[in-house]
């Protein structure tokens, strides 16, 4: 059991590893999210969240769009990272208090 | 479980034993169903002011943890019950992943509302709703995890 435990972890630590190897590089100027022009002709990270945010979802809060519909994906994680927490905490809270 | 837990929680024991003071019982009863109010505002107006799920979640946890921590952990049983919480915050996650992988069944990518089941309404008012059916989720499981915290502090 121990073994798999650590094999488990060096498997996660290998992806791990692999995943942030295959990042794109940071601040990457050719990047698409760096080519969006705004109105005023610069070019601005995120543009196109901020013009098409309303006509996309209707929703006037900015930022509500692209938590729960652009980014999505994103909140999911967030969501589940809470209930991991509070399954961690029933799990190490009430170790050997009940007896099924 | 269900009821190895009610009898857990009917045990009064010394550190969840609720005050005497009717002044505090009164006050928090009176309270509580207004942090249920603004919660549910805050849940409900996520989509023009600051707010939305994780906010509006918080807000109703706090509403049923005034009632847990004044008026003991076996009173308050009424509100939520101890042995609901955990599966309720399953449920808020799964609701989520369910819309995400609904859309996915309709033809669509994972978490895209527009090939959500509503065909009465016009695209932009299906991610509107779309958008509103995930804060329920991320709403249930923020509130139902903050209350399974506490009872599981407690023992219940």
């Amino acid at each position: 059991m121990k073994t798999l435990q650590y094999l488990l972890l060096l498997t996660f630590l290998g992806i791990l590893i692999v995943a942030v190897t295959n990042l794109p590089p940071r601040g990457d100027v050719t990047a698409p999210v760096h080519q969006h022009v705004n109105p005023a002709g610069t070019i601005v990270a995120g543009t196109y969240f901020i013009q098409h945010a309303y006509e996309d979802a209707r929703t006037p809060n900015m930022l509500t769009v692209v938590l729960a519909d652009y980014r999505a994906f994103d909140t999911l994680g967030e969501v589940i990272v809470v209930f991991a927490g509070g399954l961690a905490c029933f799990f190490i809270l009430n170790r050997g208090r009940r007896k099924p | 479980m269900s009821t190895t837990n009610t009898e857990l929680c009917s045990k009064e024991s010394s550190m969840m034993a609720p005050t005497e003071s009717p002044i505090v019982h009164l006050a928090s009863r009176g309270i509580s169903p207004v942090i249920l109010l603004v919660g549910m505002y805050v849940f409900f107006h996520g989509h023009y002011s600051p707010g939305g799920g994780f906010q509006g979640g918080v807000l109703l946890a706090a509403a049923i943890l005034l009632l847990r921590l004044s008026l003991g952990t076996s009173l308050s049983q009424p509100v939520m019950p101890s042995w609901i919480t955990l599966r309720l915050s399953a449920l808020g996650a799964l609701i989520f992943a369910g819309i995400g992988l609904l859309s996915i069944l309709l033809g669509g990518n994972f978490l895209d509302y527009h090939y959500l089941p509503m065909p009465w309404l016009e695209p932009a008012y299906l991610r509107y709703y779309g958008i509103l059916l995930v804060e329920v989720g991320v709403t249930i499981t923020v509130m139902t995890t903050l209350v399974a915290i506490y009872d599981d502090l407690l023992g219940c």
